[in-house]
């Protein structure tokens, strides 16, 4: 009947990867139809994301038993095949990423696409590794689909060259190759003691353990986890980003904000599943509080310090990510909900934040040496630049850019500062209130440090923005900078979509309540998984 | 078995990370592989050790589990394998442009000030 559905849970795996095969055979063709292909392919994913979405979550009628999708790659059955699950923490995930892969891509095809080769075919390659990740149910699996979106984001944090990009990427390479390292002895030690892969079957498993079994289970989970705090950028581990995001062509920095958030919904992921078995340090509790907290702290200190705003912008992302942490970290389940909330709505406005950036500093000398630099690199270019003046306009200028920029830039501070009216605000409100409300001793001693720590950052933010604002809006030295509306389009739906989901805080906080509510049942989970065993005696 | 094992994989470590920690390139891209090898054999020995044992059943030797050892690691080792090779390639080109952008090879594109 609804047999062709079945298989949706499957597709933003395959179309992407489709997608990428499809524009690296066809490299020699017009640039016209690969945009097309790779636009249609993104839009594609946003489609099925968005179904799956409406099928998790009960709206649409769903083509599997339950809330939550399983899909046995093969066919074959869970325990020992591999399974995507697709529950409701990976359908908004999966809409998130796509979302803003989207609006990326539209924005880096009126000119960055150019400044190297391959660009297109990367991309799509990220978005595969993202949606796998978010989707998988198999430990070993996941960390395939790791590697797959790291190697594509090797390439484009290389994308357009030059030595600044070159030496920022080489450290970001050697960071998370040593970081993949600790996920192979990570899923190496957790298989040797549990003798499963599967996410589901090994949460039962680990309840099984003793002695020795356990603590070396134990020490497989703390690899885990400092592999997931890694990709969250969690101080101290974090001094990669900063660089490698200042760096990165700024379509790339801006997908790359949920990269961040990846480890994030690692962490998050176990943590749920782990939950009932005492996990060990890096899934949650106080460790991870104060870890949280040091994120914070030392971001914000690096905000106030940068000179550049695509250095601010990027210490912005280890802010949110350590207030994520924090969040996770605290007593109790009540702040996972409004967590998600601010993680949605701080993924949108970085990513936009990025490309309001590269737009506004247009035209000033640094970022156009730099963009002159890897057109040179690329040799490529100077055809084009004679015929079509890449860097000079084609397409029609949008009037009044600078109020347009002006007013994205406004939008986006407000929003990863966290004042009113936007999103920002609203998330980092709900995250303090629901800290407050929680009944405990110890509780009220984090609520006010985590309040603490969630204001002074917010201060820091508008004291460095509007530092760094002045200088780059009030500059009389350089001629207004001219947009394109390929690139302004995109900018503006992403801080449209923060304030769409302020003005329906009401329904999006409950819709994330829901979420978390179901993430931590993971007794459904479980049960989805593996219908049969339930208690995990396969063996 | 398990000790000589163990030794190995400490020796590759050990020299790995000490590599690693090194100012260039090529240290670095050294230590990188040795950590590889020393992940792989670890993976490999997570499968616990056992000589003369296929990973594959066959009809003669009958289906009884202690007869065989695990195909899981196996086949991750090989996953592993195929991904590490791939990503050393990645840094290698790397390594090159760096070394032809910065006309160095520390891996800050700059030499330090040394007395």
């Amino acid at each position: 009947m609804n047999g062709w559905l079945q298989h949706l849970p499957i597709l933003p795996v395959l179309l992407p990867l489709l997608a990428a095969a499809l524009l690296l055979l066809s490299g020699e063709m017009r640039r016209g139809p690969r945009a097309a292909m790779a636009l249609g392919a993104t839009l594609a994913q946003l489609v099925v994301a968005t179904v799956l979405l409406g099928m998790v979550d009960g709206r649409l009628n769903p083509a599997w038993p339950g809330d939550i999708a399983v899909y046995a790659l093969g066919g074959w059955a869970p325990p020992f095949g591999i399974v995507l699950v697709v529950d409701r923490l990976a359908a908004v995930m999966l809409v998130l990423s796509a979302a803003l892969a989207l609006a990326t891509l539209v924005y880096s095809l009126a000119r960055w696409e150019r400044a190297g080769a391959h660009y297109l075919p990367l991309f799509q390659f990220l978005l595969m590794g993202l949606n796998g990740a978010f989707l998988t149910g198999d430990l070993f699996n996941l960390f395939v689909f790791f590697e797959v979106l790291l190697a594509a984001s090797y390439g484009l944090v290389l994308h357009g060259s030059g030595a600044a990009r070159v030496k920022a990427g080489m450290h970001y390479i050697v960071v998370n190759l040593l970081a993949s390292l600790f996920f192979l002895i990570a899923a190496a030690l957790i298989y040797g003691v549990t003798g499963t892969l599967n996410m589901a079957e090994l949460a039962q498993r680990v309840a099984l353990l003793h002695g020795d079994e356990r603590t070396l289970f134990d020490l497989g989970a703390l690899l885990l986890g400092i592999v997931f705090l890694v990709k969250a950028a969690a101080w101290p581990l974090n001094f990669w980003l900063p660089g490698a995001y200042g760096t990165a062509a700024p379509p790339v920095a801006g997908v790359f904000a949920i990269l961040t958030k990846v480890g994030v919904y690692g962490l998050l992921r176990f943590a749920t599943l782990l939950q009932n078995v005492d996990a060990p340090a890096p899934f949650g509790g106080d460790w991870l509080f104060y870890c949280g907290l040091a994120t914070i702290a030392v971001a914000t200190v690096g905000v106030l310090a940068a000179q550049k705003l695509v250095r601010a912008a990027g210490f912005l992302v280890i802010v949110s990510s350590g207030t994520l942490l924090a969040a996770f970290g605290f007593t109790g389940t009540t702040l996972t909900g409004p967590a998600l909330y601010y993680l949605v709505s701080s993924v949108l406005a970085s990513g936009a934040f990025f490309m309001v950036i590269e737009m506004a500093e247009r035209g000033r000398t640094a970022s156009a040496d730099l963009l002159a630099v890897s057109f040179e690199a690329f040799g490529l270019q100077a055809k084009e630049a004679s015929s079509e003046h890449p860097d000079e306009m084609d397409g029609v200028a949008i009037p009044a850019a600078m109020a347009f920029l002006g007013l994205a830039f406004f939008s986006c501070a407000l929003l990863l500062t966290g004042l009113p009216p936007f999103s920002g605000f609203v998330g980092k409100f709900a995250l303090i209130a629901a800290a407050v409300a929680v009944p405990s001793e110890t509780a009220l001693l984090h609520a006010i440090l985590f309040g603490a720590a969630l204001l002074l950052s917010g201060l820091a933010g508008v004291v460095a923005l509007s530092r760094l604002g002045i200088r780059v809006f009030w500059d009389t030295e350089r001629p207004a900078p001219r947009l394109q509306w390929l690139e302004a389009g995109p900018t503006a739906v992403l801080v449209l979509l923060c304030m769409a989901l302020a003005f329906g805080a009401g329904p999006a906080m409950d819709y994330f309540d829901a979420t978390a509510r179901s993430l931590y049942d993971t007794r459904a989970y479980a049960d989805a998984v593996l219908p049969v065993a339930g208690t995990g005696t396969a063996e | 078995m398990e000790i000589v094992l163990a030794f190995a994989i400490g020796t590759l470590a050990g020299s790995g990370i000490y590599l690693l920690l090194r100012p260039r390139t090529f240290q670095v891209i050294m230590g990188l592989s040795l950590l590889g090898y020393a992940v792989n054999l670890f993976i490999f020995g997570m499968g616990r050790l056992q000589s003369g044992a296929p990973p594959v059943i066959d009809a003669v030797r009958g289906t009884d589990p202690a007869l065989y050892t695990d195909a899981v690691p196996q086949a991750l080792v090989l996953t592993a394998i195929v991904i590490g090779f791939a990503t050393t390639a990645l840094f290698l080109v790397v390594l090159l442009a760096s070394r032809g952008l910065s006309g160095t090879d520390h891996v800050d594109g700059r030499e330090t000030e040394n007395p």
